[in-house]
């Protein structure tokens, strides 16, 4: 075995073999505020060859990608394109440079032609108007070229996903792209879509085109990558050859064991049932016409800490949102302490003693315009109006109280939401929901984007509540966060329970029950 | 200056002593200033009590519309009838006052002033509601829906008066119903019932704003209406009673105008919108929602009146006030996008 394994990140040979490696970062760092997304990583990318970028969610690996891109500056660092030292300020230079990526949500405009969008931004003119059989012709030809059966008169929102993602891939291809980004390439994609995007990938390698691949199915991501590289909280953690790895090394570099976040809580009474799904079923949010969640029964009991885990599209959010009324149910009964509540209204349900801490904190959790302390109190502006007016001292009690119990760390209630850092403004999320004194906590993916000091915290305040009584469920898409207050561990896949574990599994048997890795 | 004393009411307390901060937030305030020291210098009347009123009785019809129209863009959304609905209520106020023939029983009713007022309030309340259920639950965006009903209500002025003004709205003593003249022509305290009226309705929006239940949700789902929906704020009833109070503030206004003027037309209020508009935006509003006070929107209202009565009393004319008023407009729309600009959140 000659992997190597560096965490330090600084250690590597700076020798570059031109003929081999044709993109090299080195020593690359980035913050955000405090934020250290990357602490000095190096990476290579080898000619004609599949690079593949493994790591957990806020590894580093997105942000990499984007300076690699043009798209993002490093804070400090270089990048070296053919050995040479080169600083893109854009996307579109890094383009020029043929460094093309194609991100996880595409980019296309939907009410465009195929050969619009393979040409947009960059028409191909004659005599001053665009020349659109010369660029017909061409988007013919990539067409045939990615063996694909598409008319490049096809409006893009007519296509299958897959099809999509095969226009994205022709628009770098047009521009000569010799190192080819694909930031979760898959994960919108069927089985049989997949491997026409295989078979194309390598087609590209055998004509020299460099790929960067970054997903989540790391079986999947195994059947492609030539070099394996690890990224673990914004370091690299390890990299090697694809004959000298497999899934377990992968997994064992991905997670680490280094980070305790918490054990179960034991020792309190886990009573009766909080929270009881029957028979749910959710309709594709976004009109795909499938069942996000399908009939699915859970129980959670006061004082229990159920974790759901599952691969993005598994359908962790719908089932979470639609407990808490922001979706609706075509089937199935949701009951609150044995009470019917699927027909309530949010704020009916927030006042029974059910609310989510919702996935996209600053979309959904936070009102930017507003002060720490009107976020805190937002939830539960009732306990401190006395039929008209709200009352001032108690709700400065309200935002005290709730300010101690998350531990925020802030100025003081009166300081600007967007002046905390993503832990503390998370810590308000979930102080605003506990404000309302619930029954029922749900916390959508509450580890998202945050560092692990406050990962740990966001934790021991679940196992708090828990002991006090508190039903709390939490998702996930990182296995490590399975194994840390939950009592009870549930797989979901395709909005079905695949599996339920108690704490004592292990993160393999999760891995395969979620369908994103095979190994028995 | 009374009107400056009674539109504090609501405001937050200060923080920091950041001078261009300080200047930014009260960029209104000092504007207004300016204005009244400039116009005082160029004209020896502009500079008295009496003018004074006279201007504020000018501002109250902006100043009424615009507090109902700093609701609406708190929520984020926008009202653009609020124009056609004060000329619809001037009207339906001045057809009340005619008598109104019920055949049934072979009379003629005259209702008391009061009466007239409550139903043409109704009446401003339910074009307000209109708008708010488009929006809200049939989800027309706002601009379109109150684009439309912004015809559809001065269309309606129109034929209800064939485009004929009412003239006679003094009403008769033996009929009981007269007194329409009030609003428009009394003084309490020596300052006229409309500048009172906004002192009030303003005083009240504040109050409302700053320590209601519905302030509070109010400016939670004009800033992130997700999230505000996700902590249990009812946005879709936040978002009629918007449109709904918008619309009463502007019968109000359409009272106010028919009476200063006694006659009440069809074509009165028009693009009066856009001046409140202007006057919420002027006042540091973000049309985004969420971020906006009554004290700024009632300075914004006077920034406006203040500055275009003080070119009419110096003598320049009525082409120069439009663009003094449009250089206005766009210089506080700059200094809006230099305050929220930098605290945009990126993620």
């Amino acid at each position: 075995m000659s992997i190597t394994v560096d965490t330090s990140g600084a250690n590597q040979s700076d020798h570059i073999d031109a003929g081999q490696i044709v993109l090299a970062a080195r020593h690359i760092a980035k913050s955000y505020g405090s934020i250290h997304a990357l602490k000095g990583v190096n990476f290579d990318v080898h000619r004609g060859q599949v690079t593949t970028l493994f790591g957990e969610n806020g590894a580093g690996k997105s942000t990499l990608m984007k300076i690699l891109s043009g798209i993002v500056h490093p804070s400090s660092g270089e990048i070296l394109l053919d050995g040479m030292p080169v600083r893109f300020n854009s996307s579109s230079e890094a383009r020029d440079r043929g460094i093309s990526i194609i991100h996880q949500e595409l980019s296309l405009a939907p009410n465009l032609s195929v050969r619009d969008n393979i040409f947009m931004g960059r028409e191909i003119m004659k005599r001053g108007m665009v020349d659109f059989a010369e660029e017909e012709r061409q988007a013919k030809a990539l067409m045939e070229e990615l063996e694909q059966d598409i008319d490049p008169l096809t409006l893009v929102e007519n296509l299958r996903l897959g099809q999509q993602q095969i226009v994205e891939i022709a628009r770098a291809l047009s521009v000569n792209s010799r190192i080819l980004i694909m930031d979760e390439p898959t994960s919108a994609l069927s089985a049989t879509e997949v491997e026409v995007l295989f078979k194309v990938i390598r087609d590209l390698t055998s004509r020299g085109v460099s790929i960067v691949y970054i997903s989540h199915h790391l079986e999947e991501a195994l059947q492609i990558t030539d070099h394996a590289v690890v990224f673990r909280d914004g370091e690299m953690a390890a990299s090697g050859p694809r004959r000298e790895i497999d899934l377990e090394w992968i997994v064992r570099n991905m997670v680490g064991d280094k980070f305790d976040l918490g054990s179960p809580p034991q020792g309190h009474p886990i009573t009766d049932v909080a929270i009881a799904v029957e028979n749910l079923t959710v309709q594709d949010p976004n009109g795909g016409g499938y069942h996000v969640v399908d009939h699915l029964s859970l129980s959670v009991r006061s004082g229990e800490i159920v974790c759901i885990y599952g691969l993005m599209g598994a359908g962790r959010t719908e089932l979470l949102e639609t407990i808490a009324g922001r979706l609706k149910a075509i089937d199935g009964r949701i009951l609150l302490k044995g009470q019917d509540i699927s027909r309530l209204t949010i704020a009916q349900r927030i006042d029974a003693g059910l609310c989510l801490v919702p996935e996209d904190r600053q979309r959904d959790g936070l009102v930017q315009s507003m002060t720490v302390g009107e976020n805190l109190s937002l939830a539960s502006i009732k306990a401190f109006t006395d039929r008209i007016f709200t009352s001032r001292p108690r709700e400065q009690e309200v935002i005290k109280r709730a300010i101690a119990q998350v531990h925020i760390k802030t100025e003081g209630g009166s300081a600007a939401i967007t002046s905390l850092s993503g832990g503390n403004q998370q810590k308000v999320v979930i102080g605003k929901m506990l404000a309302t004194n619930p029954k029922v906590l749900l916390l959508d993916e509450p580890s998202r984007g945050i560092d692990v000091g406050a990962k740990g915290e966001v934790f021991r305040l679940l196992a708090e509540g828990a002991r006090q009584g508190l039903a709390v469920v939490y998702s996930t898409s990182e296995v490590g966060e399975c194994f840390s207050v939950a009592h009870r561990i549930i797989v979901l896949r395709r909005g079905r329970i695949a599996a339920e574990f108690d704490s004592s599994t292990t993160k393999e048997k999760i891995m395969a029950a979620s369908g994103e890795a095979m190994v028995a | 200056m009374s009107e400056a004393k009674v539109i504090r009411a609501g405001e937050k307390p200060a923080k920091g002593f950041d001078i261009t901060q300080l200047i930014l937030e009260g960029r209104a305030f000092f504007a207004l200033i300016v204005i009244v020291a400039v116009f005082s210098f160029l004209s020896p009347n502009y500079f008295s009590t009496s003018n004074f009123l006279i201007m504020a009785s000018h501002v109250a019809i902006y100043g009424i519309l615009s507090i109902g129209m700093l609701l609406v863009i708190l929520n984020g959304g926008i009202d653009l009838s609020v124009g056609s609905t004060l000329g619809l209520c001037g009207v339906v106020a001045g057809f009340l006052m005619q008598g109104i023939t019920l055949k049934a029983f072979g009379v003629i009713a005259y209702p008391p002033v009061w009466v007239v007022a409550v139903l043409t309030c109704g009446l401003g309340a339910l074009v307000g509601a209109i708008n708010g259920v488009l929006i809200a639950y049939l989800r027309v965006p706002a601009f379109v829906a109150t684009l439309g009903v912004m015809y559809v209500a001065r269309g309606v002025a129109l034929l209800m008066t064939n485009g004929l003004t009412y003239n006679n709205l003094g009403g008769r003593p033996e009929l009981g119903n007269t007194g329409f003249d009030w609003l428009g022509f009394n003084r309490l305290f020596n300052v006229p019932l409309g500048v009172l009226a906004l002192a009030l309705l303003a005083a009240l929006c504040g109050l409302t704003l700053a320590r209601t239940s519905f302030g509070r949700w109010l400016y939670a789902s004009g800033g992130n209406m997700r999230a505000a929906e996700l902590s249990g704020v009812p946005v879709k009833s936040v978002q009629i009673t918007v449109y709904i109070l918008s619309g009463i503030c502007a019968a109000i206004a359409g009272l106010v105008l028919s009476s200063q003027l006694t006659s009440a037309g069809p074509t009165a209020g028009t693009s009066y919108e856009l001046t409140a508009i202007a006057a919420v935006v002027i006042g540091g509003a973000a049309l985004t929602g969420g971020r906006g006070s009554t004290r700024g929107t009632m300075l914004g209202a006077f920034v406006i009146g203040f500055l275009s009565d003080g070119l009419v009393i110096i003598g320049v004319s009525s082409y120069w006030q439009t663009v003094f008023t449009g250089a206005v407009i766009i210089l506080a729309v700059l200094l809006n996008s230099i305050q929220y600009g930098g605290r945009l959140v990126r993620s």
